[in-house]
């Protein structure tokens, strides 16, 4: 095959620190060290055969034509009694030199009609790019039979004929190349100076391109020794009394039957030499270009904790979600690692709960954990993970995937690359109706352009049926939310729903997720590391610092009654209208510990005014207050005297966590009298 | 939410435009890719040094006879009286006579084409329906960096035999199965039995490369959010990997496909050779050895313009399957 293989030997870099890549390098591969020895063999071979063998291999013994195997000849004889292994070792002198020629020719060729365009002027070289471009669509093969007709049958017609039929494709090829190279520093830099255009071509760009350029050489002459193989083979290269291997297989396959060694052998040959050169192209494609090195996770599992099945025992009023003692594990280079540890929070019916805390703290992987979409290899672990009273520990997929399907929504972060690109939106939201309730695929066609309507994308008829790139991302990600109401969820699980959009288009989609909460009572999990929008949106706050969740507490009281220190320096980095512009924002010092390298104690004692001995020792255990508010510190914030409902928070409209029960109670007779009527 | 409509009111007039933009640039890439073929094969002929009839009528032949041929062949007309001539023709249908035969090359690749598109559709048909299910499920079995015996064993299995040029795989298929097993005819086409061996030859490396291809873009499709959206959606795995990835991953196979295509087109004529096909690869080597040059031209015609079919084929097809692609060339 052609050249195409220019991503994988990328151009060196040119900076001048790096140590220029050895073709030694090569060899210290076990690849490019076999490869390479089997190269040499075959050169070897080529210098030699002819001058140990040729007399032998021209011996005629009209005594043993068309034999078999035999001790005197060890892979039989052809029509005229001749040594068939001996022939077919001196023909690699010929085969390879030949198909060495041809690609030499085309590789400068290439070079030539590759390197035009940078030194012709601009409409001539054009014309070169563009006549590269229509000749290089033709395959080898078929070049090479339209330049045979031209150049004659026989050797010399056969290695122009190849020549040229490599040479488009390495034109390309030093055409991308320099391209890229052209585009770098130094050779705008060299532009700018006025180094001319030849001067330029020749000292800056050929040089950076030779590497690759002899990669794919390398790649190519294994290419025209097959190419080469071919013509002969067909009658059209090397001719009588000269012989190669393709003509060697020529004659061997007409008594295939008689001496099958006359045209494996010749086969073999060709096989394994052209191997010989690509693995040796790509094995140097691999170590002078991109590293391959792959590095292997052989840490072993951690014990998987047993899960438990969760009791089924009924409540009145059962939470949406219950998670207790949650943990995830991921394979590292250096282990395991827990990014998740020991998450417990319980999400009642119509509750918002938001999750906050810096990026890395494990708040997207928790939701995804909770709704079982983490694969392999992270593991999940919990003691306890329910949703509306069933365990999502015991049954296997098939069963959740009807109950998750229909009653727990997902938002992500990015809403164009959340949609399949080459989906029409309205058939994306179809899907769920169609599949999860047996849906006509017009009905629920009709359903998700209902839906479309509901959160307000206009003109839904015609927008169901556009593709997510004709889409503003706000619509996108509010078709987003309507996708997850095509079922009828309990809770819908919003991962940084708004980090994407733009601050009007944020406000749009937080009070449509608001609008769903209270006409449907679904629950809502809003992960964002926004801790303002967090604390206008929702009843609760979870704060999560290294995996866990350090404070729980009513967004009501956020500003005031926040205990843990993490939660208090998380609020005083955000600037409002009163914030000095003349200082420096207020920044959090430190940076949170990795997961696989998490302190004894408290993780975010590192970063704490307050730390001590003890804090540094001993990881402090969540204690929950009266007012239900949790707190994992050893010397939380005793803050002032809170006032008892705080003004200007959203919390006081929709009612305290108390009356939400109630309320939560009825919500599904509202639900399945009513209707959803978003 | 103004914005939003206003923004919604222009794509329908742009969508017309861009699809007609995208036929009106391919239709003139077509047209010049097909004009310089025309012209090559054209060329072809008087490129030959020395007098192409002389060389294909022997030394013994009498100057009468080269004379008489070359009138009969319009050589001896200016170049470009001959140039409109040849494209007077090829708009009728006629693309001259064989020298050796006598017969209209027409007809020739006409009773010999369908040999070779069958053979051709066959193995194309085969490497896709090998590749795309064998790829897929290498990709599900590996995604995650799981399995990594299996990874090693199919990118080295397949590697190996992808380098394998089609012919040489011929020749021993015809050896296994032919000679030493008997179980399969090596010669000529006798029943759907013969098909079998010059299908294999040739679908097998295209189908390992392209097994190798989807592989790798399922696996890069995999991790793109919206898989993980199809996921949440509790789609069951299968629909997961064949309504939200597969597509997205077919764009860049069929981009590869389409060059292995036009690549197997030539194939056929080495693969046609070993098992004495009777197709037109067989007839373009004969005739180039018997310098029957309006026949070569002929044959050279039809394999040109297959390959520019199938490359603007894989053009439209790519447009249809993701809609972008149209968007990302205007």
């Amino acid at each position: 095959m052609s050249p195409r293989r220019s991503p994988r030997s990328s151009p060196r870099k040119p900076h001048a620190a790096t140590p220029r890549p050895r073709w030694s390098a090569v060899a210290r591969t076990p690849l490019g060290a076999c490869a390479g020895l089997l190269l040499l063999a075959v050169i070897a071979l080529a210098v030699l055969a002819p001058v140990l063998w040729s007399g032998r291999a021209s011996v005629v013994d009209t005594g043993a034509l068309q034999q078999g195997p035999s001790g005197a000849h060890l892979l039989g004889t052809d029509n005229l009694g001749r040594d068939i292994l001996y022939r077919v070792l001196v023909a690699t002198r010929l085969s390879v030199s030949l198909a060495v020629a041809a690609t030499l020719l085309g590789v400068s060729l290439g070079l030539v009609l590759g390197a035009a365009p940078a030194v012709l002027p601009r409409r001539a070289g054009r014309l070169v790019t563009s006549a590269v471009n229509v000749t290089v669509a033709f395959p080898g093969l078929l070049l090479a039979l339209f330049f045979a007709v031209i150049f004659g049958v026989g050797a010399k017609g056969a290695v122009l004929a190849i020549g040229l039929a490599t040479a488009p494709a390495f034109a390309r090829l030093t055409h991308t190349l320099s391209a890229s190279v052209a585009g770098r520093d130094h050779v705008a830099a060299a532009r700018t100076l006025g180094v001319g255009r030849l001067r330029l071509l020749t000292r800056h760009i050929l040089p950076n391109i030779a590497e690759p350029l002899a990669v794919n050489a390398t790649i190519g002459a294994g290419a025209s020794l097959l190419a080469f193989a071919g013509l002969s083979f067909l009658g059209l290269g090397v001719q009588a009394p000269d012989y190669d291997w393709g003509r060697l297989l020529g004659e061997g396959l007409d008594r295939i039957d008689l001496t099958p060694a006359a045209a494996l052998a010749p086969c073999a040959a060709v096989v394994v030499t052209g191997l010989a050169f690509n693995l040796f192209g790509e094995a140097a494609a691999a170590a002078l270009g991109i590293r391959t090195l792959r590095h292997r996770t052989t840490s072993p599992r951690p014990a998987p904790q047993a899960p438990s099945k969760g009791s089924d025992r009924k409540r009145e009023s059962r939470p949406v979600l219950l998670v207790e003692d949650l943990q995830v594990a991921l394979p590292g280079p250096s282990g395991w690692s827990t990014p998740v540890r020991r998450v417990s929070f319980t999400l009642w019916p119509g509750e918002a709960v938001g999750v906050v805390g810096e990026s890395g703290a494990g708040k997207s992987l928790t939701a995804m954990a909770v709704s079982r979409l983490v694969e392999l290899p992270a593991h999940v672990t919990a003691h306890r993970l329910e949703f509306d009273g069933t365990s999502l520990l015991g049954p296997g997929p098939r069963e959740l995937r009807a109950l998750l399907g229909t009653s727990m929504a997902m938002v992500f972060q990015d809403p164009m690359s959340s949609f399949n690109p080459v989906m029409s939106v309205g058939r994306q939201l179809a899907e769920v109706a169609e599949h999860h309730r047996r849906l006509s695929r017009r009905s629920a066609f009709e359903q998700a352009v209902d839906q479309l309507r509901a959160v307000r994308v206009p003109a839904p008829e015609r927008r169901a049926r556009q593709y997510p790139h004709e889409f503003s991302g706000g619509m996108r990600q509010r078709a987003m939310i309507g996708m997850g109401l095509m079922g009828d969820p309990k809770v819908i699980i919003a991962d940084e729903p708004t980090t994407a959009l733009d601050v009007t288009v944020q406000r749009q989609v937080l009070r449509l997720l608001d609008t769903v909460r209270t006409e449907r009572a679904t629950a809502v999990l809003l992960i964002s590391h926004d801790i303002t929008a967090v604390a206008r949106t929702c009843d609760r706050v979870l704060v999560m610092y290294a995996g866990r969740i350090v404070e729980d507490l009513p967004a009501a009281g956020l500003l005031t009654e926040a205990r843990h220190p993490y939660t208090r320096a998380l609020l005083s980095a955000v600037p409002d209208l009163d914030t000095d512009r003349n200082r420096p924002l207020a920044v959090i010092p430190g940076r949170p510990p990795q997961p696989h390298r998490l302190p004894p104690g408290c993780a975010f004692a590192p970063r704490c005014p307050r730390s001590d001995d003890l804090c540094r020792r001993k990881d402090p255990r969540p204690v929950t207050y009266a007012t239900g508010q949790r707190v994992a510190c050893w010397h939380p914030v005793e803050g002032e005297p809170a006032p008892k409902a705080p003004p200007g928070q959203g919390a006081a409209e929709h009612g305290g966590p108390g009356p939400r029960l109630e309320r939560a109670a009825n919500g599904d007779v509202e639900e399945s009298t009513g209707g959803p009527t978003v | 939410m103004t914005t939003a409509t206003a923004a919604a009111a222009p794509p329908r007039t742009w969508r017309g435009n861009r699809w007609a933009l995208f036929g009106i640039r391919r239709a003139a890439r077509l047209a010049a890719s097909l004009w310089t073929l025309v012209t090559a094969a054209f060329l072809m002929i008087h490129l030959v040094p020395g007098d192409p009839v002389r060389a294909a009528l022997g030394l013994t032949a009498s100057p009468e006879l080269v004379a008489a041929r070359r009138a009969q062949l319009g050589l001896d007309d200016p170049l470009w009286r001959q140039y409109l001539h040849f494209l007077g023709g090829l708009f009728t249908g006629d693309l001259g006579t064989s020298t050796i035969t006598g017969q209209p090359v027409a007809d020739t690749i006409g009773d010999r084409l369908p040999a070779t598109l069958q053979l051709a559709a066959l193995a194309f048909l085969l490497a896709m329906a090998l590749a795309v299910p064998v790829g897929t499920a290498m990709a599900a079995l590996t995604r995650g960096g799981g399995r990594r015996a299996a990874e090693l064993g199919f990118t080295t299995v397949s590697a190996l035999l992808a380098a394998v040029p089609e012919f040489l795989l011929a020749v021993v298929l015809a050896y296994v199965f032919g000679v030493r097993l008997g179980w399969l005819p090596v010669a000529g086409d006798q029943g759907p039995g013969s098909y079998v061996l010059p299908v294999l030859a040739l679908a097998t490396g295209p189908a390992c490369v392209l097994a190798r291809i989807v592989r790798v873009e399922m696996l890069s499709v995999l991790g793109h959010d919206y898989v993980r959206t199809a996921r949440a959606k509790r789609l069951p795995p299968h629909l997961v990997y064949t309504r939200h990835a597969l597509p997205n991953a077919l764009t860049a196979t069929l981009t590869l496909g389409g060059l292995l295509l036009s690549a197997l087109v030539a194939g056929t004529v080495l693969v046609e050779n070993v098992f004495a096909w009777p197709g037109l690869g067989s007839t373009i080597v004969q005739s180039i050895l018997q310098k029957d040059y309006p026949l070569v031209q002929g044959i050279v015609l039809v394999y040109g313009a297959s390959v520019l079919v199938v490359n603007l084929l894989v053009d439209v097809v790519l447009a249809l399957l993701d809609p972008r692609s149209v968007i990302r060339e205007v």
